[in-house]
């Protein structure tokens, strides 16, 4: 066969087993010699998953591991059994990221073309691809702004593009990094609601602890280690209780 | 920040395709240049204007934005030639610019990045043979045009930053003080963006050379 069918997924989803959620096994991480992460060895498959943590802890890095854009230096990263080292564009299809920065993850001049751009790396039809992306827009209440410049859009808007431009690609689960941060109260809870509202699997970074409400499960990590897991409740007065004592 | 950007529209000249509207720009560059008469620029830019404004059914202000972004170009250019040679090849000149400048403003206004892109990625198609990709030439194309103004508006709000603090800059220095930080903020950015693209699939280059090379 010459052409692979547009869309199609890698051969590597043949062996693929979604029931086994995102498993982190001894994963370690350094840049240079700074220790980033120790020892981390998660197995995740609720829903919703919170990451708490102060500045410079690790969250990010953990974040970017789940979806290979960070490959550990040491142990492994599996997606649904896929090693994130030598598997990365199938694990990328399943596992969408969401960063802090909308700007940084816009990079079509307006807001349709923007949203079809994950689709036209995955190789679906233009036909296709108009209606998912029409459909995506309707629903993240951007559909009267299909062919705005990005850059007109207020910043909740373009956080919801950037979120829409991922979600079109319909991934399996969906890390965010800090994905209110820059918002104000208004857009952040919209955020917050589309985050609640979504069917997939969900990770969530974040130093907003009420944008947890409802999770399933939250890990606190400090200086590279998982050091609580558990219900958001106990969670964070964990969290809270560690950051009183800085 | 203004970039003539497009203008959503269902006429007729929004749905001619990319290739052939720039095509048209490209004769009409052209017949400028080769035919030099001061009424033929006239009538090319009667034309431009007819074509954007009635055709086109674009807003006024789209043609006038852009002829205001040039306009001390073309008070410079009659200026030059009315003291170098005399003010009607001066108004030739002007005009000839203004009428390039308004027609590449139609077009713009008219067409999707993304369709012309897709013009740039055909004609960049031949130079496949030498390994270069044409749908990564069309998305540098796109993101240039979506960063130039993300880039102003971070080089105003150093300028704003510095301001704040009591700074301002003229000169020379004001270059070097807003552009250091630029820089830097550039350069971060352009690491955030490459792990977006990364994340969303910019790998999966779906170009059916690519597939064909890893097809079993
Ligand atoms: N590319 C990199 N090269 C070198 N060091 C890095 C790199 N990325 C992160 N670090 C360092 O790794 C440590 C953990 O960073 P990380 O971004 O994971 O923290 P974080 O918990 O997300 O922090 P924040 O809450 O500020 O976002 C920090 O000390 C950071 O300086
Ligand atoms: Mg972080």
């Amino acid at each position: 066969m010459r052409f692979r069918r547009p869309g199609a997924a890698p051969a590597a989803d043949d062996v693929a087993d979604p029931a086994r959620g995102i498993e982190l096994r001894g994963v370690g991480h350094r840049y240079g010699q700074r220790v980033v992460l120790d020892g981390v060895d998660l197995t995740l498959t609720e829903a919703r998953v919170g990451v708490v943590g102060a500045n410079g802890s690790g969250k990010s890095t953990l974040a970017r591991l789940l979806n290979g854009l960070v490959v550990p230096t040491e142990g492994r990263v599996l997606v649904d059994g896929l090693d994130t080292r030598t598997q990365v564009r199938a694990v990328r299809r399943r596992v969408g990221f969401v960063f802090q920065d909308p700007d940084a993850q816009i990079v079509h001049p307006t807001v349709a073309e923007d949203v079809a751009y994950g689709l036209e790396n995955q190789g679906v039809p233009p036909d296709e691809r108009a209606a998912r992306v029409a459909e995506v827009l309707a629903r993240y209440g951007l559909a009267g702004h299909a062919d705005h410049p990005a850059h007109l859009l207020s910043g909740g808007q373009k956080q919801l593009l950037a979120i829409a431009g991922v979600l079109v690609m319909r991934p399996a689960r969906v890390v965010f990094d800090e994905p209110t941060t820059l918002l104000d109260l208004v857009n952040a809870r919209r955020v917050a609601e589309l985050i609640a509202g979504l069917e997939q699997q969900v990770v969530v970074v974040t130093h907003q602890l009420d944008l947890l409400d409802g999770f399933d499960r939250v890990l606190v990590v400090d200086g590279g280690r998982v050091v609580e897991d558990a219900a958001p409740g106990p969670a964070v007065a964990a969290y809270r209780a560690l950051m009183a004592v800085r | 920040m203004t970039l003539a950007l497009y203008v959503p529209g269902t006429g007729v000249v929004h749905r001619l395709p990319a290739a052939a509207k720039l095509l048209a720009l490209a004769v009409l560059a052209v017949a400028l240049f080769a035919l030099p008469s001061l009424a033929a620029a006239g009538a090319a830019l009667a034309g431009v204007v007819a074509v954007g404004l009635l055709l086109a059914r674009l807003p006024v202000a789209v043609l006038t934005r852009q002829a205001r972004a040039v306009v001390w170009w073309l008070v410079a250019l009659l200026a030059v030639h009315a003291l170098t040679t005399d003010l009607r090849t001066g108004a030739h000149v002007a005009l000839r610019l203004l009428t390039l400048v308004l027609a590449a403003a139609v077009v713009t206004a008219t067409t999707r990045v993304s369709e012309m892109v897709r013009v740039v990625e055909a004609v960049c198609a031949p130079l496949r043979l030498v390994g270069v990709r044409p749908a990564r030439v069309g998305l540098a194309v796109a993101m240039a045009l979506r960063f130039i103004p993300v880039l102003v508006e971070r080089a105003d709000r150093i300028r704003a930053a510095q301001a704040a603090r009591g700074g301002s800059p003229r000169g020379v220095r004001a270059l070097r003080t807003t552009v250091a930080p630029l820089l830097v903020q550039v350069l971060q950015m352009a690491h955030d963006v490459s792990e977006a693209l990364d994340a969303r699939g910019a790998d999966d280059d779906p170009s059916p050379r690519r597939r064909a090379q890893e097809a079993p």
